[in-house]
């Protein structure tokens, strides 16, 4: 050690080596297309001309008063929130299931295994096997019907709009409720034991228990769980897009708004300026909706803000653990 | 499972249990029927139900890929780019995590809270413009746009430095440091064989990402011979191969078998990888 003035200069140095890749590859490849789209969608730029002039806001002019867009905009919202209530309510169910130690289930790994796996599987496949197994008139969902005699004849499925809906909504639900049980999971096994001895002091029943104390403590992962979702499921494409003609049949009640700005984008005129609207404005609208959500549910039962009642915690647990539930909260 | 709350809400376990098989089988059964029409000719297919396989996987196989395209190259393309994406984001990821950690700069903590931020910001948001940033730079057709992007994956800087924090000592970097190493030598030489756990787990979903992904390529590339395969697997919803269900079901199971294979092997640490990072794919 020569010099320490010298020698925390150095690392400072270093340190900044360690991270340019990452500042450089997200400056150039991700930050840069984002603003990219955002001013592209300022302009009239479309298909292959070279020379396309600044429009200012004509193209959003157009967007709020685009029904299509709207259209796709609530299928998406109606697709996602079908998925996700069962998806969550479920996922909690479960979770308090596994972690009843009176039930003692066992097995428990391996069928959260079996519960996760569709998650992983490719959706570009899982739409074409969905698109396959409802096949009309003789794919196998038709096949069972008919043999079941639930039905006389095969119902053409993806003729009809709800239907439709409810079978995309069906896959997502299915290829995510694995992920939320486990996340869900992993909250409750953070919740402390000792909420629920002095709940049991107190004489809560079980029911009292997960109303006032495991609910309550897993607000935030759930609220993360529900932040994340609607994000992810506003970008809803690859199932909606494949699952009938690309274009959101039957009636367009599956057109989301990713496969609306897709079909401006990449089919037709290659209206890549009014894609790009379409890309801010569903950024501007998802951004809104996450805020509120964080603003309407946050922190009223942040355990940090848990107070001393008759199922809650003790006053005394309560400023023992302020520090450590601090610390946890990222 | 310490003893800790009873909330079973009234249900037994065998209620419990029939509805876990319920479920299960609702992920297994679709699956299941997929792999089992792949060994089935179109014609017993569209007779009618069989929950045991056929022998005419050869013939199924003919149909899949006498349509000019190729299934085989495709399965190499999505491998190809899955590895290297994969290489990169992990690699990368493991540098920024360790910079963060290790390192006292200006401008750190504006780093990490846009790390924070940015693992909310869905990929595609920016799609439009990267299509025409990378149609500029004639890139299209190429495998490049899909791989470098995954430089910068803050999901899983996020998952390395959270690992890191928990079993890098800092004196193991000072005595290193007094040996005269250099930072690089340190970082992987030391410091990667101390984080490889946290390195595998997000290999696992940088892969699985990677392989599942359908739009970027889609836009990016046109050339039949680059395609990857869940770009080929959508070919099967066109009317090249309208009703040729054997092929069809085979060329699902051919994206889908490795995944399961994988998972067959990896479910433990890829669900441990999501319960300790909270990280969502």
């Amino acid at each position: 050690m020569r010099n320490a003035l010298g020698t925390r200069a150095r690392l400072e140095r270093q340190g900044y080596l360690f991270v340019l890749p990452f500042v450089v590859a997200f400056l150039a490849l991700q930050l840069y297309p984002i603003i990219y789209t955002f001013a592209l969608g300022l302009t009239d730029f479309r298909g292959m001309s070279r020379n396309f002039k600044f429009v200012g806001l004509e193209n959003f002019v157009h967007l709020v008063s685009d029904a299509y867009f709207w259209k796709a905009f609530s299928n998406t919202w109606l697709i996602w929130g079908i998925s996700f209530i069962p998806q969550l309510g479920l996922a909690l169910l479960f979770a308090v299931w596994c972690s009843d130690v009176r039930l003692r289930l066992k097995a428990q790994g391996l069928f959260k295994a079996i519960f996760y796996l569709p998650n992983l599987l490719t959706a570009a496949s899982i739409a074409v096997l969905y698109a396959t197994l409802f096949y009309y008139p003789n794919g196998p969902i038709n096949q069972a019907l008919v043999q079941a005699g639930m039905r006389d004849v095969a119902f053409n499925f993806f003729r009809d709009s709800t239907f439709t809906r409810l079978i995309v909504a069906f896959i997502q639900f299915w290829m995510w409720y694995g992920h939320t049980l486990i996340m869900i999971s992993a909250g409750i096994a953070g919740i402390p034991v000792a909420l629920y001895e002095s709940a049991v002091i107190d004489g809560a029943n079980a029911r009292q228990m997960f109303r006032h104390v495991t609910l309550p403590m897993l607000k935030p992962v759930m609220l993360y769980i529900l932040v994340t979702s609607m994000i992810g499921g506003m970008q809803m494409f690859d199932i909606p897009y494949l699952i009938t003609n690309r274009r959101g049949d039957p009636d367009g009640s599956i057109l989301t708004t990713a496969v609306y700005l897709y079909n401006h984008a990449f089919t037709g005129s290659n209206n890549y300026a009014y894609a790009s609207a379409i890309s801010t404005g569903l950024f501007l609208l998802t951004s809104t909706a996450a805020i509120l959500m964080y603003a309407v549910m946050r922190d009223r039962h942040h355990p940090s803000q848990l107070r001393p009642g008759k199922f809650g915690p003790s006053a005394a647990w309560l400023r023992r653990n302020a520090v450590h539930e601090e610390g946890r909260a990222r | 499972m310490i003893s800790r709350h009873r909330l079973g809400l009234g249900l037994s376990r065998t209620a419990v249990y029939a509805v876990f098989t319920f479920f299960a089988m609702l992920a297994v059964v679709p699956i299941y029927l997929m792999l089992i029409n792949a060994t089935r000719s179109t014609e017993a297919i569209q007779q009618g139900l069989s929950l045991l396989p056929g022998n005419q996987i050869a013939h199924n196989w003919k149909a899949l890929t006498n349509r000019g395209f190729n299934i085989t190259r495709g399965f190499f393309n999505s491998a190809f780019i899955a590895l290297a994406t994969t290489a990169v984001a992990v690699y990368f990821s493991a540098m920024t995590a360790y910079g963060l950690h290790v390192f006292q700069f200006r401008g750190k903590k504006v780093l990490w809270s846009v790390i924070l931020v940015v693992i909310m910001v869905p990929p595609q948001l920016g799609l439009i413009g990267f299509y025409r940033m990378m149609a500029q730079l004639k890139l299209l057709d190429s495998f490049v746009p899909l791989i470098l992007p995954a430089m910068a994956s803050p999901a899983t800087v996020l998952f390395i430095r959270q690992y890191l924090k928990s079993v890098l000592s800092l004196e193991l970097v000072e005595a290193a440091r007094m040996d005269g190493a250099s930072e690089f030598r340190i970082f992987n030489t030391i410091v990667t064989p101390v984080i490889a756990p946290a390195m595998a787990t997000m290999a696992i979903f940088s892969f699985v990402g990677s392989w599942n992904n359908f739009i970027t390529p889609y836009i990016l590339l046109s050339d039949k011979d680059k395609y990857t395969l869940p770009m080929l697997v959508q070919l099967l919803r066109t009317d090249i191969y309208r009703t040729e269900y054997g092929g069809i079901y085979l060329g699902i199971a051919v994206s889908i078998v490795p995944i399961l294979v994988f998972y067959a092997f990896m479910s433990r640490h890829i669900i441990a990888g999501i319960t300790i990072g909270g990280v969502k794919e």
